[in-house]
């Protein structure tokens, strides 16, 4: 039987544990709504360009674009950014990216591609370090910035720019989370360069637009633009995903918590019980014996 | 009364603004322009400069670093890449942004950086003028 001090100490802990856990998800759901906040403010700037691009992007015939467009004609080196949290401690959260990530570089290592992998977050660089180290080539470090902003994409997306132009790699994937509600998030891959707009749906191709100036100098003008627009929404998803995933979790390790103490709490009565009616028995087995 | 339209003015944090307005004037990459309800369909980009609606209530002005307008059937849409209400503009903004400019225009050395920076200054003493 386990000792009564020894179990008493259990409940304690667990107690203080819960207690922690709650306070997380109760910071977790605040910042989540901030995340949301700040993913849904971000909509209507994504949504508008992104329809803009897909139009400029459909009048391109041929091999005739920018490289950013139809690409630099190569396939052979991946770059893939990976964005994943700076903090664990969110369920499946920065691990599912990290899956989605490496089962992607492993599918073009085996097809014979140069995998080069940049990593947005301190966790996924963690969780892709043994398997993958020797393909990373940069990391942004993410911990120090209090709100997300449209800065920090576009410093990311200027990197990815200059390493493209200096031909580092042929093509961009981002790994990232949609958030789709509190208990649901999608690890997404998406490819960004050369830009892939074929998802945007079109509206209808009634207006025929002027362009000022020409359709390919906006075109040249907007593209780096929606590397770093794509990479924003990508973090803003992120964010919300990390946040609702984090909440989540921390609901069931309060739950599990309190049903821990119950159950410990049970154990721990019935042990003093039995240790109360074990001391009655000498007594009385004691009295009887005179 | 002029006629309406609808104005939506969008930066990649947020939406500043999204009214009926009569009239909007854009700093277009080539030029000025007016756009009003009805106008031909223009897609164009933006240099840093005022952007101003009117609309009924009164004429509202914006600083914008650049994005681009799109003027359309259903509407005018500006996506900038940055802007600021005309009340939120503070000479300590306008001057972190002009530095800015410079900095790039000194590390670039391109034409393009050059005219961000040029811009800019127009732009920012027209809204604090």
């Amino acid at each position: 039987m386990p000792n009564l001090k020894v179990l008493k100490n259990r409940i304690a802990s667990v107690k203080s544990t819960r207690k922690i856990t709650k306070a997380m998800q109760m910071v977790a759901a605040a910042k989540l709504r901030r995340a949301q906040e700040a993913a849904e403010a971000g909509r209507p700037y994504a949504e508008r360009f992104n329809a803009v691009m897909a139009q400029l992007a459909g009048g391109v015939s041929g091999d005739s674009g920018p490289k950013l467009l139809v690409g630099n004609g190569s396939n052979q080196t991946h770059l893939l950014v990976v964005m994943t949290a700076e903090r664990g401690l969110c369920g499946g959260f920065n691990g599912n990216i990290a899956k989605l990530a490496r089962v992607a570089a492993n599918k073009l290592l085996a097809e014979g591609k140069t995998v080069k992998i940049l990593t947005v977050g301190k966790k996924g660089r963690e969780a892709l370090k043994r398997e993958l180290g020797s393909h990373f080539i940069g990391h942004v470090d993410l911990s120090e910035v209090k709100k997300l902003g449209y800065d920090n994409a576009a410093t990311i997306a200027q990197d990815l720019l200059t390493r493209f132009d200096a031909g580092e790699f042929d093509v961009a994937k981002i790994f990232y989370s949609t958030f789709q509600s509190v208990i649901s998030q999608t690890p997404t891959e998406q490819q960004i360069i050369p830009a892939d707009f074929s998802h945007v749906e079109v509206g209808e191709q009634s207006t025929v637009y002027d362009y000022e100036p020409g359709e390919e100098a906006i075109l040249a003008d907007l593209l780096p633009r929606a590397v770093a627009t794509q990479i924003f929404s990508a973090l803003l998803e992120n964010g919300a995903s990390e946040q609702g995933a984090r909440m989540s979790a921390m609901d069931n390790a309060t739950r599990n918590a309190g049903d821990m103490i119950d159950k410990l709490t049970i154990q721990y009565n019935r042990s003093r019980q039995a240790v109360i009616t074990n001391e009655l028995i000498e007594i009385i087995s004691g009295a009887e014996a005179l | 009364m002029a006629e309406m339209m609808q104005f939506d003015l969008v930066s990649p944090e947020r939406r500043l603004t999204s009214v009926q307005a009569s009239e909007v004037q854009i700093p277009g990459a080539e030029g000025d322009f007016t756009a009003m309800a009805l106008h031909a369909p223009v897609i164009t980009t933006l240099r840093p400069g005022v952007l101003k609606v009117v609309t009924a209530s009164g004429t509202e002005e914006y600083l914008v670093t650049g994005g681009f307008a799109e003027v359309g059937a259903a509407g005018t849409s500006v996506l900038a890449e940055r802007a600021f209400a005309k009340a939120d503009v503070t000479p300590e903004l306008l001057e972190d942004l002009i530095k800015e400019a410079n900095l790039q225009r000194d590390a670039s050395n391109t034409d393009m950086a050059a005219k961000y920076a040029d811009d800019l200054v127009a732009a920012s003493t027209q809204i604090s003028g």
